[in-house]
């Protein structure tokens, strides 16, 4: 299955990468290419050139900058599902990093990929809006609350590249989520985590959109245990309806995930 | 590119899918193609000794890269560890998902120090058998690993 025709640039530096973009018409950048190269194939996408930025050394880490845990925007799945330094103080996301896809997938796929796109079942969303991650890019940085806009949509604008997102470390965090079958993207997904004074809860795959569900965070808030959100429901309206999973199901889900994702984060 | 060991060289269209490359220019047909959707997992080969789908990936974004097919894992001195536990448990039924079985398998050992059941199960999330071999297959892997 081939894809449209496209012309094939590589940037080896971030500023590269935003001056190609500037001067090619219809242009996108590509990292793992493990969502765009499938919707290429699909003819869903027919960029007229792609700006690999897979190859930038400088996107692809993992680091503690206290009170911090920094990952650059390149940083495949794998790495951040088998990385000690992010399961030490952040066991839920590496755990959310090796659940995405397969393991081939994983090899390729980047976290800044995936936030990027927005996809409205990406796992990724759902732990940088939970944790109030902020999103670093080439021109500014952007907190978690005001970068997931909606459907595929984020506050990036044209050619704006993600570098890297530094997540806070809450006391503990834990995600579920219930994947469909045959994609391994999240019928729903629900990321929880638990700081000193606040609790916040983000949900993936029920809407077009990532979002947070401030009843949960408040019941969660007084008692951090699955029994505090098994009575917390979400409205099915406006919710995904789709022949995997109805509106109504999707809402029974996220209650589901989230006490899992609770116990999860309990250990 | 090194694949195989060897040096390639080609001139390709930007978007030749490296499985494409492999299968149509270089005739390395062991690796497959399935389902083109980036499900099953048959058009799986190593790029710098990690698995990938073979069917997601420009072949000019694996420029300068080492890529390993099925047909380079056998050394002259016999079949791969892999490929004889494959053939020793019958690992196979048609035949059409074990290269990107045993190219996953090789992978999946090259990470893990230790393979049980489940775990080998949930590794191969991304590779399907049509002809659902699956009990043999994983046989075949848990006797590899056993084998060390």
């Amino acid at each position: 299955m081939y894809t449209a025709p496209f012309r094939y640039l590589r940037a080896a530096s971030l500023a590269e990468a935003e001056a190609l973009f500037a001067g090619t018409p219809d242009a996108k950048y590509i990292a793992g290419g493990q969502t765009l190269i499938p919707t290429m194939k699909q003819r869903l996408a027919a960029p007229a050139a792609l700006i690999d930025v897979s190859r930038i050394a400088a996107l692809s880490f993992i680091r503690r900058e206290k009170p911090m845990l920094v990952i650059g925007a390149g940083t495949p799945h794998a790495d951040v599902a088998a990385s000690s330094e992010v399961r030490a103080p952040l066991p839920g996301l590496a755990t959310l990093a090796g659940l995405i896809g397969d393991p081939a997938v994983r090899h390729k796929g980047t976290l800044g990929g995936s936030v990027a796109n927005n996809d409205p079942a990406a796992d990724y969303p759902a732990a940088v809006l939970a944790l109030g991650a902020t999103v670093k890019t080439t021109r500014r940085t952007i907190a978690a609350d005001a970068f997931f806009t909606g459907m595929f949509q984020t506050a990036l604008s044209d050619g704006e590249l993600i570098a890297d997102i530094g997540f806070p470390i809450p006391l503990r965090a834990g995600y579920a989520k219930f994947p469909n079958p045959a994609s391994r993207y999240a019928l729903v997904g629900v990321f929880v985590a638990q700081f000193p004074d606040s609790v916040r809860v983000a949900v993936t795959g029920a809407a077009p959109c990532v979002f947070r569900v401030a009843d949960m965070e408040q019941a969660l808030s007084r008692s951090f245990t699955p029994d505090a959100v098994a009575g917390v429901t979400v409205k099915p309206d406006g919710l995904n309806s789709d022949l995997f999973a109805s509106a109504e199901y999707r809402a029974h889900l996220v209650t589901i995930m989230a006490k899992r994702a609770v116990a999860a984060a309990l250990g | 590119m090194t694949v195989n060991g060897a040096a390639v060289r080609a001139d390709v269209e930007d978007r030749t899918l490296l499985v494409h490359f492999l299968r149509d220019h270089l005739r390395l047909t062991g690796t497959h193609v399935g389902c083109d959707t980036s499900q099953c997992g048959a058009c799986v080969v190593h790029v710098g000794g990690k698995a990938v789908k073979s069917c997601t990936l420009f072949a000019v974004q694996a420029d300068g890269e080492d890529i390993l097919t099925i047909e380079g894992v056998a050394t002259s001195g016999g079949l791969h560890p892999v490929q004889a536990a494959f053939q020793e448990h019958h690992g196979l039924q048609c035949g059409f998902c074990t290269p990107g079985m045993i190219m996953t398998a090789i992978d999946m050992l090259r990470r893990h120090e230790k393979l049980d059941e489940a775990l080998i199960r949930r590794e191969l999330e991304g590779n399907l058998c049509r002809c659902t071999g699956y009990l043999n297959i994983v046989k075949a892997i848990q006797a590899a690993a056993a084998a060390g």
